[in-house]
């Protein structure tokens, strides 16, 4: 399910002002991170390559994921995975029913698709949580629900937009941890968007900035 | 169920659904207005009650907006922030779903002569042993209609003031303005009302309309020598000579004119209170002292308001199971459910339909709403203007200008008298208000759950029905019981388009009103009352039972 993400001299205009230029490939298992301060573009990167920019933005250039030419795809064709800043857990649904949610259709039978919430919860340190209200478990807990349904959705790319800059700091450093280590388990290809840079440093891949020009930690 | 390629087509298919028959409706109303050489018009001039039906409309119409207007916000200048203004909060559906003329029933059991509030003061006080000879009710200066009217119309203003207030930014503006110095009221009137009226214009336009024009309303506490012109133009509907027929059209035609003159007066006035205001902010106005004033003015009238609802709903409550009931008696001395009983298989008949017919407009009404909005969401439109005046179009046109046209081509196309005609035409009504309530919550969802859904590989329609729908379950049946209520209580379009045959509670309480029968009218008007506050209560109840176990559900307000 991995495969290679490819932005063919992606470039996006703001009226006249371009705020994204990108022409790179990421590698499976690789993450990359784009750096910046806020309103310098990160975002606007992440929605280009999800499907979901305004059309305020005018964009050029080319999405290929896995071979697959995505650019003009709806977005949930892409299979692009998302991490947002909070978890945005489904607040009407159980944590079971969260997760079931992203599993694909092609996995059938009420038995076999628990039993897949039931091993991702494992993963996740959370078994026996399924019947839970998301809104009871504590922020590191939904964390971790919020990435592995992530996963469930079998995506073939990873964006992670600013996804520990809510978290406190002794939680911050254990969730980073769990997430690059399933993103690397997984080979999954990554982008990270942040400000921060001791998570461009845990990251380990290359840093750069919306506009393409690497960044020197 | 619905395709990406049709869904696109939602909105303008309901603004024709609303446009259409109000447009159908004028041109069907004014062709027999100025057919045989406006014999209608001449019929009209000729009709010696005709001034004073026309001013009674003008006096009523601006006094009762006026005051619904300045009670309104009087509450919300004096009282936002505070506990009551919370528990004013409260009030507020049930308030609202009372349908006009259940409300003008209980109004009119609590203020006639023979009603409770004189028999609470007799005799020890009026030294009444029998009712008094005088005329409360259907008093020639139209006082009690223009009671009733406001006491139905504060509680619609308070309730779109409500929904405007958020983007207002109240706090910080009335913060600032009092800490230059200001009093509560001088702070409210120069930083905050200039942009909650901008917003609060087209409901106050809707109110001077319907008020200028309301039938049901008009027959139970108007005059009657002559009656309003709207209530006449009615009467001249059922008269069975043609002549009639002619008559009524044009004078739906005048009364059209007479809504546009005030709309234009009022608009006048919107000028000068403009400039008014812009003067007293320049002269830097204080008026610390009209503070305490006012705000016991604002308590007074809103307890008004509301206690006489409130209590004018429990006379009917007390009617419709009263035994002997004797004049100065404050209580019937038995209680019986005779009454009910006896009306039982005709109010279950009637109430089975008045139920049909509002499931049906709702339910369609509810189907496009969702379609409009969720076709705004998926392809990023964003409604003009001129879409908003449309959906306030059947709540602005009077209903005695178009309806009538539109009975006519019901008539001819073999319509007219079935129960589907009938919620045909209460869509109409029923539409806006249910867009107006649901649109709010429903464009200030957060879209991040739209995202995470797609990114999941969820589509567009399963984001639709298993995120958004069931999230927005409160607002949705908020809407639907403010749907269910506006159906319930329609009285013109009902009798119209249902040729009379189609007998709904609000139809039966009308035409009951007119005899004397106290128990039978308290029956149906307290039937016609419960229909929707029984909405209103499932909307509140079922989100809260089915969202017991999600904390992250729960209200917060």
């Amino acid at each position: 399910m991995t495969g290679t993400l490819t932005l063919q001299d992606l470039r996006i205009d703001q009226g006249t002002t371009p705020v994204v230029a990108l022409d790179l490939s990421v590698a499976p298992g690789e993450v990359l991170t784009i750096m910046g301060p806020s309103g310098s573009g990160k975002s606007t990167a992440l929605s280009a390559i999800m499907g979901t920019l305004a059309p305020a933005f005018r964009q050029q250039g080319r999405i290929i994921l896995q071979g697959r030419d995505i650019t003009t795809l709806p977005p949930h064709q892409r299979r692009v995975g998302l991490l947002f800043q909070d978890d945005v857990l489904f607040p009407h649904l159980s944590v079971g029913a969260n997760l079931a949610f992203a599993l694909p259709p092609a996995i059938k039978g009420r038995a076999t698709r628990r039993a897949r919430v039931e091993a991702a919860l494992a993963q996740a340190e959370l078994a026996g949580f399924a019947d839970r209200d998301p809104a009871t478990l504590s922020g590191g807990q939904r964390a971790r629900v919020a990435l592995m349904r992530t996963l469930l959705a079998q995506p073939c790319a990873l964006l992670l937009d600013e996804p520990f800059s809510r978290l406190d700091a002794g939680l911050r450093a254990q969730i980073r941890g769990f997430v690059l280590s399933r993103i690397r388990d997984t080979g999954l290809a990554a982008i990270l968007v942040t400000h921060d840079a001791e998570d461009a440093h845990a990251a380990g891949g290359r840093v750069i900035t919306p506009l393409g020009a690497p960044v020197v930690l | 169920m619905i395709s990406g390629g049709l869904l696109r087509w939602a909105p303008r298919l309901t603004l024709a659904l609303l446009a259409g028959p109000v447009a159908a409706g004028l041109l069907g109303t004014l062709i027999p207005a100025f057919s045989n050489d406006a014999k209608g018009f001449r019929a009209l001039l000729d009709w010696p009650g005709l001034w004073p039906a026309l001013r009674l409309s003008l006096t009523t119409g601006l006094a009762a907006t006026a005051l619904s207007l300045g009670i309104t916000l009087l509450l919300v200048a004096s009282l936002w922030g505070t506990r009551v203004f919370a528990l004013i909060q409260h009030l507020l559906a049930p308030l609202l779903s009372v349908p006009h003329a259940a409300a003008a029933l209980g109004l009119a059991f609590l203020i006639a002569p023979s009603g409770w509030i004189a028999r609470l003061l007799s005799p020890w006080a009026t030294g009444w042993a029998h009712p008094p000879d005088l005329l409360i009710l259907n008093d020639p200066y139209g006082l009690s209609l223009t009671l009733g009217l406001v006491a139905k119309e504060v509680p619609f203003l308070f309730l779109m003031a409500l929904a405007a207030l958020p983007q207002t930014d109240v706090a910080r503006r009335l913060n600032v303005a009092q800490s230059l110095g200001a009093g509560r009221i001088a702070a409210f009137l120069v930083s905050v009302l200039p942009s909650l009226y901008s917003q609060l214009r087209l409901p106050v336009y809707a109110v001077l309309a319907y008020s200028m024009t309301a039938v049901e309303m008009a027959m139970i506490l108007g005059p009657t020598r002559p009656a309003t012109l709207s209530a006449q133009v009615v009467i001249w509907m059922a008269d069975p000579m043609l002549q009639g027929q002619s008559t009524a059209a044009a004078g739906a035609m005048l009364q059209l004119a007479a809504v546009l003159a005030a709309l234009l007066l009022w608009v006048g006035a919107e000028r000068i209170a403009r400039h008014a205001l812009i003067r007293l902010a320049e002269a830097g106005l204080r008026a610390h002292l009209v503070d305490p004033a006012l705000r016991g003015l604002a308590i007074l009238t809103g307890s008004l308001t509301a206690g006489a609802l409130i209590l004018g709903l429990a006379s009917l409550a007390v009617w419709s199971v009263a035994g002997l009931w004797q004049f100065p008696d404050a209580l019937p001395e038995s209680l019986t459910m005779r009454t009910w009983m006896r009306a039982a298989p005709d109010l279950i008949r009637t109430g089975a339909l008045t139920l049909g017919i509002a499931a049906t407009a709702t339910g369609l009404s509810l189907a496009l709403v969702l379609a409009c909005l969720e076709a705004e969401h998926r392809h990023g439109l964003s409604p003009r203007a001129g879409a908003l005046w449309v959906l306030y179009l059947p709540l602005l046109v009077p209903q005695v200008a178009f309806l009538p046209g539109l009975q006519a081509a019901a008539l001819r196309s073999g319509a007219e008298g079935h129960w589907l005609a009938v919620a045909a035409a209460h869509l109409v009504f029923v539409l806006p208000y249910v867009f107006l309530s649901l649109a709010p919550a429903y464009r200030a969802w957060d879209n991040r759950i739209s995202v995470a859904g797609l990114s999941l590989g969820a589509s567009p329609a399963r984001v639709f029905w298993r995120l958004r729908l069931p999230m927005l379950l409160r607002p949705v049946l908020t809407a639907a019981a403010v749907g269910l209520a506006v159906s319930v209580g329609q009285y013109l379009p009902t009798l119209l388009i249902g040729g009379g045959r189609v007998e709904t509670l609000t139809t039966e309480a009308v035409a009951l009103s007119s005899g004397g029968n106290r128990r039978l009218i308290g029956a149906y008007a307290l039937l016609q009352m419960l229909l929707p506050a029984l909405g209103f209560a499932l909307a509140l109840l079922l989100p809260a039972l089915v969202f017991r176990h999600r904390r992250g559900m729960a209200v917060t307000s």
